[in-house]
């Protein structure tokens, strides 16, 4: 039974919120090399760096990051509304009068679909915003498409992509234990729910933007 | 005695409200319970208390010679697999159909095959009156469908104690006398330990075996159906007499009782000798001069 609801999590969070991930993904991706294209004017710097800055930027901070902080408005308000509902209509004490451990039933599965999908929406995220840089660049005549790909290979570290892994983690266990905190403990009627959703997002964001700047001053070698 | 619930000395405060204190009762085994008072007089909050929602500032709740009060969270879970619970709202599972709904518990704790919990999860709703609506999500049901589907989830596991929040609110006159008629018949069948929270007199003359009256968080009055109408407690009678209608119909009881009517007569053979204000004017004739 927990399995089934740890399932049903992992598509909730992971195919439901897909299709804003590639969507933001690929705009990003275009955004970034066309104004990345804007400001290397010099023309002693190759074109190729253009998708050398796209894919660190990518990595590094748009797709962890920005797709982290879309996910928890998506995420975040749909497990704080959830839960949130499920306490006013007193779901919660039916399932505790049941004998049910309603925090390892209702919180734990989402927190574990959520450290398990997250992290694959960010390498698609990643993935996604590459290929919209590089779709831009063609597009746009900015450069072409096997210039593109020189890039991509040029300096690339490893490190960058274990680093935004890292970030994956932190910011999928923030957006799924904050809403569920903020939606378990709710108090009243709709109207708090609206609330609670409200908080759980705004504070996960600030959460996650802590994060950020504690793992880039912990993690990024000086 | 098996299946008894004891209630001893219970206090529970929020802050600095004390909302229930020196509530002491004894649950009558396999008859129907009922936990009776005005809006805002702790019965919501015993009953929480009862089934371990809330943990009481004070004193004891006994399951069958247990102290459930000072079990352990794992103690409490096996207790609780004995207790079924009506909620207020029915609190049924929105994203599940009623089939699901009444199949969960069974899924939660019993290893049966498929058939087997679906025979069962039949039976019960069977028992409810409600066929032909396994395949509907709550949305689609109405407030008294809600409930009876919210009394099949309870019993479905068979469990000694039957807990019943407020079973008739939001309900019409007819629809709640279904109910009550419901859980007196589950409880009788079943042997079941009834325990119901209500303000409903209807309720309380159809099915109250036990009575416990709360006022202000205390307990007031205990009794049964028969004595209540009879009872010397001002509070009591200020509660439950409060609508016209029950005062007259306490003075036909009374009436009754003494010989001035034959227990057989209804109301329109009275005459204003018998109770002057005992008749009320035909429907409809309400406005006549």
């Amino acid at each position: 039974m927990y399995w089934k609801e740890f399932i049903h999590q992992c598509s909730e969070i992971g195919i439901g919120s897909l299709g804003i991930v590639v969507i933001i993904s690929v705009f990003m991706g275009a955004v970034s090399t066309v104004q990345t294209a804007y400001q290397l004017v010099s023309p002693l710097i190759p074109k190729s760096t253009i998708a050398q800055v796209v894919r660190d930027t990518v990595i590094l901070e748009f797709a962890p990051t920005l797709i982290c902080i879309v996910l928890a408005g998506v995420v975040g308000s749909k497990i704080a509304s959830e839960l949130g509902n499920m306490r006013v209509s007193e779901q919660i004490d039916a399932l505790e009068i049941m004998g049910i451990n309603t925090k390892t039933y209702l919180v734990l599965p989402k927190i574990l679909a959520a450290l398990l999908v997250i992290p694959m929406l960010v390498i698609i995220a990643a993935g996604m915003g590459i290929w919209g840089g590089r779709l831009a660049a063609t597009a746009a005549n900015i450069l072409s498409g096997a210039t593109y790909d020189k890039g991509l290979l040029e300096g690339f570290m490893p490190y960058n992509v274990k680093f935004a892994m890292y970030k994956a983690y932190s910011f999928a266990f923030i957006i799924s234990s904050i809403p569920a905190f903020f939606g378990y403990y709710v108090q009243g009627g709709s109207l708090e729910i609206g609330r609670a959703s409200t908080k759980a997002v705004v504070t996960s964001c600030i959460f996650v933007l802590f994060a950020d700047y504690l793992l880039a001053a912990l993690l990024l070698p000086k | 005695m098996n299946d008894m619930i004891e209630v001893r000395n219970i206090k529970k405060q929020f802050g600095e409200r004390v909302v229930i204190e020196g509530v002491t009762a004894m649950i009558r085994p396999g008859q129907c319970n009922l936990i009776i008072g005005a809006s805002g007089s702790g019965k919501t909050v015993l009953m929480k208390c009862l089934v371990g929602l809330l943990q009481p500032d004070e004193g004891e709740v006994i399951y069958d010679g247990k102290n459930f009060t000072k079990m352990r969270p794992e103690e409490k879970t096996e207790v609780r697999k004995e207790i079924g619970m009506l909620f207020q709202g029915s609190a049924l599972f929105d994203s599940q159909t009623v089939e699901q709904n009444v199949m969960f518990p069974l899924n939660m704790f019993t290893k049966d095959s498929y058939k087997n919990k679906m025979n069962r999860v039949n039976e019960v709703l069977d028992k409810v009156n409600l066929k032909d609506t396994n395949k509907k999500f709550p949305a689609e049901l109405s407030g008294g469908m809600k409930k009876r589907v919210g009394i099949a989830r309870a019993i479905v596991l068979n469990p000694k104690y039957l807990f019943c929040d407020e079973p008739n609110s939001g309900l019409d006159p007819q629809t709640s006398l279904l109910i009550d008629r419901l859980i007196k018949d589950i409880t009788t069948e079943y042997k079941i330990t009834t325990v119901v929270n209500t303000h409903d007199m209807n309720s309380v003359m159809e099915i109250g075996n036990y009575i416990l009256f709360l006022h202000q968080g205390k307990k007031e009055w205990e009794g049964n159906n028969k004595q209540i109408i009879f009872n010397k407690n001002q509070k009591l009678n200020e509660f439950i007499f409060a609508s016209e209608f029950l005062s007259d119909a306490k003075d036909m009881r009374m009436l009754e009782e003494t010989g001035k009517i034959a227990n057989d007569r209804n109301m329109d053979e009275l005459t204003e000798e018998d109770a002057p204000t005992l008749i009320p004017p035909p429907i409809g004739d309400e406005n006549k001069e």
